[in-house]
């Protein structure tokens, strides 16, 4: 039995039984990442020290136990002790001397921590390719991008580096990855998990969440990590329901909204029929399946594209070489800060701190930041609206299955379209999971996206679990 | 877009190559955004927060915080107590 490839909740019925120990699955999935780290190259530091990596801190008591399950940790989340870069140059070296919320809940769960995964710098990108490290590589195809900006955690899972792993979320961050390696990425409603020792990038728009090799795990997970914290403000105290309680139950008499504006040109003809056949599944359980119309949805990419750079550039000022990170010495301060600055952050930084940095400056705020702010505000509340008739939505989670890698990287606005699907679940703060749906002629993964109301993952879960228990996509794995 | 000037204002070095790069491309992402100028927003509320959050209030009680040492370790240059940084007013 190859224990790698088993989810977390196989693995803890197993160890409950007395059929296996945690060590013995620890060690099988560090096997497995000798075996294939190389070729996939999903993780931007691994922690092969058991210290840290195995975390038995406070626990034991808890209800929520993970009992040793291995889980992979993006590079932006703060982990101590463990070097914790973004993926970044400017932020070589830097060790955090605390743990980020999501951390200390995942050590009282008994977690064994792996290691920091890959990502797009800072999370600006849709492919992984704009890491200080190199590129991940997806599992199904080694050529092509994982998605991103997540795109080693869902390469970890994908690949069995990882039984479980924590992404982050700000236009589609943990989704479209999740889709592209054929994985199950969750980003919860904004507030529902702690941002506190999540590195921000847009404080309005990020979001922490889970990639799972199944709906069930990504219930267990929420479980471990979902709820209200004194370290961040903006997180909600709103009550967390026991996430696997809702997974049965079926979806007879669901409503389902299918959105006109999210099949349209420019959506691969494989992934659309994937999609339709799942929502023809999902029909088939007795949900009822209504066609919508979301017509601000065209608007969403400029809107995002405004907000998330202002917010990134604001956030991006406090790597100055001063307290952590890289210096680069120069004459007087303002020099070292220039220096430190144009050596430490890669292209697609330096592009979105300037994109930002203008549409924040006088003369051009109310054209662009503010003209953004307000689109906002009429895409939220059309979803609102939606939401009044239908129950969920549900959506392609990317227009395209993963693309070659360097295939867009030298086109930033193609880059930025391949996030048009993902982008209004964050503007207007709504929990969206990407679920396995199919696979592409050749070989790829396809995700469909379900969409909920805010703090509606009960109904996520109930939809997403209804269509894994009668379909097959998520069992298959990409040989490596 | 005046690249250069808005680098600056963000502390950011450009060469005359990356200039041209990023003024073209930057030029095309601002016509793109452009659209937005087709939603009529008369009367719309700017959306800055999608969470209808009050004030988040707290006892004022004191609480350990992280120790000196500790946070001093990732300073790229310090002194005992303080991190060091180029001079700032001229002597």
């Amino acid at each position: 039995m190859k224990l790698y490839e088993l989810s977390a909740a196989r693995l803890i019925s197993l160890l409950e039984a007395g059929e296996i120990k945690a060590s013995e699955i620890q060690e099988s999935v560090q096997k497995r990442i000798d075996e294939v780290e190389d070729r996939v190259h999903a993780y931007a530091t691994l922690d092969r020290n058991t210290e840290t990596g195995s975390s038995k801190s406070a626990g034991g008591e808890s209800v929520l136990d993970l009992k040793g399950i291995p889980v992979a940790v993006k590079d932006n989340i703060c982990t101590k002790g463990v070097p914790t870069t973004c993926s970044s140059r400017i932020l070589e070296g830097f060790i955090p001397p605390y743990d980020a919320a999501v951390i200390n809940r995942l050590k009282k769960a008994n977690a064994f921590l792996l290691g920091k995964t890959n990502m797009d710098e800072f999370a600006f990108g849709s492919s992984c390719e704009t890491s200080c490290y190199g590129p991940t590589h997806n599992p199904w195809d080694l050529s092509r991008i994982p998605g991103g900006s997540s795109g080693g955690s869902a390469a970890a899972v994908a690949s069995g580096e990882a039984i479980l792993a924590l992404g982050s979320d700000t236009g589609g961050s943990i989704r479209q990855p999740a889709a592209m390696c054929g994985v199950v990425g969750l980003k919860p409603t904004y507030g529902r998990v702690s941002r506190y020792g999540l590195i921000a990038f847009a404080s309005s728009l990020d979001q922490i969440g889970t990639i799972t090799k199944t709906v069930e795990d990504s219930a267990l997970l929420m479980n471990v990590i979902a709820g209200g914290d004194e370290n961040d403000s903006t997180c909600s105290n709103e009550d967390v329901p026991d996430f696997t309680k809702s997974l049965e139950g079926g979806i007879k008499d669901l409503i389902i909204g299918v959105p006109d504006e999210y099949f349209v040109e420019g959506l691969d003809k494989e992934v659309e029929e994937a999609v339709n056949e799942a929502i023809k599944l999902l029909s088939g359980l007795g949900a009822k399946v209504e066609r919508i119309s979301l017509p601000h949805t065209k608007y969403a990419v400029s809107t995002y594209y405004l907000i998330a750079p202002a917010e990134a550039s604001s956030n991006l000022a406090r790597f100055d070489g001063v307290q952590y990170g890289l210096r680069r010495d120069a004459e007087g301060i303002t020099d070292m800060y220039k220096v430190t600055r144009s050596s430490g952050f890669g292209e697609e930084a330096i592009r979105r701190i300037i994109l930002g940095t203008y549409s924040l400056s006088s003369g051009y705020y109310e054209d662009y930041y503010l003209k953004a702010q307000k689109v906002r505000a009429v895409i939220a509340g059309e979803f609102k609206e939606a939401f009044k008739k239908v129950d969920c939505l549900i959506t392609p989670t990317s227009p395209t299955t993963a693309f070659k890698i360097g295939e867009r990287i030298e086109d930033p606005l193609k880059m930025y379209l391949s996030d048009v699907f993902t982008i209004p679940a964050n503007l207007a703060g709504l929990p969206a999971m990407s679920v396995p749906c199919g696979f592409c002629g050749n070989n790829l993964p396809v995700g469909m996206q379900i969409l909920a109301k805010p703090f509606g993952e009960k109904t996520i879960f109930k939809t997403a679990y209804a269509y894994q228990e009668n379909s097959q996509w998520h069992k298959r794995k990409p040989s490596l | 877009m005046d690249v250069k000037y808005t680098a600056e204002l963000a502390k950011i070095r450009l060469n005359k190559e990356q200039v041209d790069k990023l003024g073209s491309e930057l030029n095309d992402i601002l016509s793109f955004f452009k659209n937005l100028k087709e939603v009529d927003t008369k009367g719309v509320e700017p959306l800055s927060h999608v969470l209808a959050l009050k004030n988040v209030f707290r006892d004022d009680i004191v609480k350990p915080s992280l120790k000196k040492a500790d946070v001093l370790k990732n300073a790229p240059q310090k002194d005992t107590h303080y991190i060091k940084v180029p001079r700032v007013i001229k002597g």
